[in-house]
């Protein structure tokens, strides 16, 4: 059996893409995915493959966008990811662009907390517009991500989060992402999850300033579960300000390793 | 009397806390989570816990930027 956009369709040996072109898309599909890579009419299928046959500039319906969004990832990522929720601590920087990728690959529900509102000099390097300034970062990050992907379900908390709140508010999501930009409330949230949070996996963030070297950045395990990202050095200070460029490479480290936690490809150094 | 920070020896003197040799270090206590021996410091024990000759502390310290 086939599954042609998300549709069964019998199996017969010997079939190539284009034997399933016209019967799906009237034969003008030329967007053709074959488990999440593309494909040609001449790709020979295998039993159990998934295909993608799409019209370039066709509008989807909301069903077909739902599962098009992810046409392109490897088959059961996707029933796996969009049963997890994930938690958010600070929506700057690294907080803007977790999201974001974390929306994109089809996390199910995030959960988002912060209390300031989007400044001009927040531009430079979080993921909001010009029209979001002196809007709540909750509201305007949940903005962007509907636009991203309407299928994620949102939930935002406007609060400047303590040590004690981190503990209650975050015990029934699966991963925790701190992005804090006080050092201080860095170092709270990680006592937090270490203290209270066991079985939440926790994926924070350390030293990302400035255009230091690409290859500084690095995801190391602290505990089981619980994961630092940065170099570790480069504070925020003058001199060092944070650039969209090492703040965007600290936060898809968090991103990733928050989906290798949740698909349990760190089984093995756990 | 010596404890082991971060697989180094370091010197302190008897009585010495946990929040003394963070100020020894040159390092501002509240970016900075503390194991000792094991166990995870409340913020809190960071003014009260007394460390002991041979304990092992773990310190990972956060710097700003997010």
């Amino acid at each position: 059996m086939l599954l042609v956009n998300e549709k069964k369709v019998p199996f017969h040996p010997g079939m190539i893409l284009a034997d399933l072109v016209v019967g799906a898309q009237g034969g003008d599909a030329d967007i053709l995915l074959v488990n999440g890579y593309p494909a040609t009419l001449q790709t020979v299928l295998a039993d159990g493959d998934h295909c993608w046959l799409w019209t370039r500039g066709k509008a989807p319906s909301a069903e077909e966008m739902r599962h098009l969004l992810y046409a392109r990832h490897s088959p059961g990522v996707q029933a796996s990811l969009q049963e997890k929720v994930v938690g958010i601590m600070g929506l700057g920087g690294l907080g803007s662009l977790a999201a974001i990728a974390l929306a994109r690959m089809g996390i199910g529900s995030l959960l988002l907390v912060d209390y300031d509102v989007v400044e001009p000099t927040n531009l430079n390097r979080q993921q909001y517009f010009v029209e979001h300034i002196g809007q709540k970062k909750t509201a305007a990050l949940r903005d962007i991500l509907q636009r991203v992907n309407p299928h994620v379900s949102v939930t935002t908390i406007d609060r400047r989060l303590t040590e004690d709140d981190i503990c209650v508010l975050f015990k029934d999501v699966h991963a925790l992402v701190e992005c804090f930009d006080d050092p201080a409330m860095k170092a709270a949230g990680l006592r937090a999850a270490l203290h209270h949070l066991p079985g939440v996996f926790y994926v924070c963030a350390s030293g990302l300033a400035g255009y230091g070297e690409n290859n500084a950045i690095q995801t190391r395990r602290l505990y089981p579960g619980v994961y630092l990202v940065g170099d570790e050095v480069s504070g925020a200070a003058p001199g060092q300000g944070l650039m969209a460029a090492r703040v965007g490479i600290a936060a898809h480290h968090q991103a990733n390793q928050v989906v290798r936690l949740l698909l349990g490809a760190e089984k093995e150094a756990e | 009397m010596k404890v082991l920070c971060n697989g180094k020896a370091q010197e302190i003197a008897p009585g010495t806390r946990v929040a003394d040799c963070l100020r020894e270090l040159g390092l501002e206590a509240s970016s900075v989570v503390v194991e000792c021996d094991g166990k995870i410091l409340t913020r809190e024990e960071y003014g009260s816990h007394v460390l002991q000759d041979g304990s092992v502390l773990e310190l990972i310290r956060f710097v700003g930027g997010g």
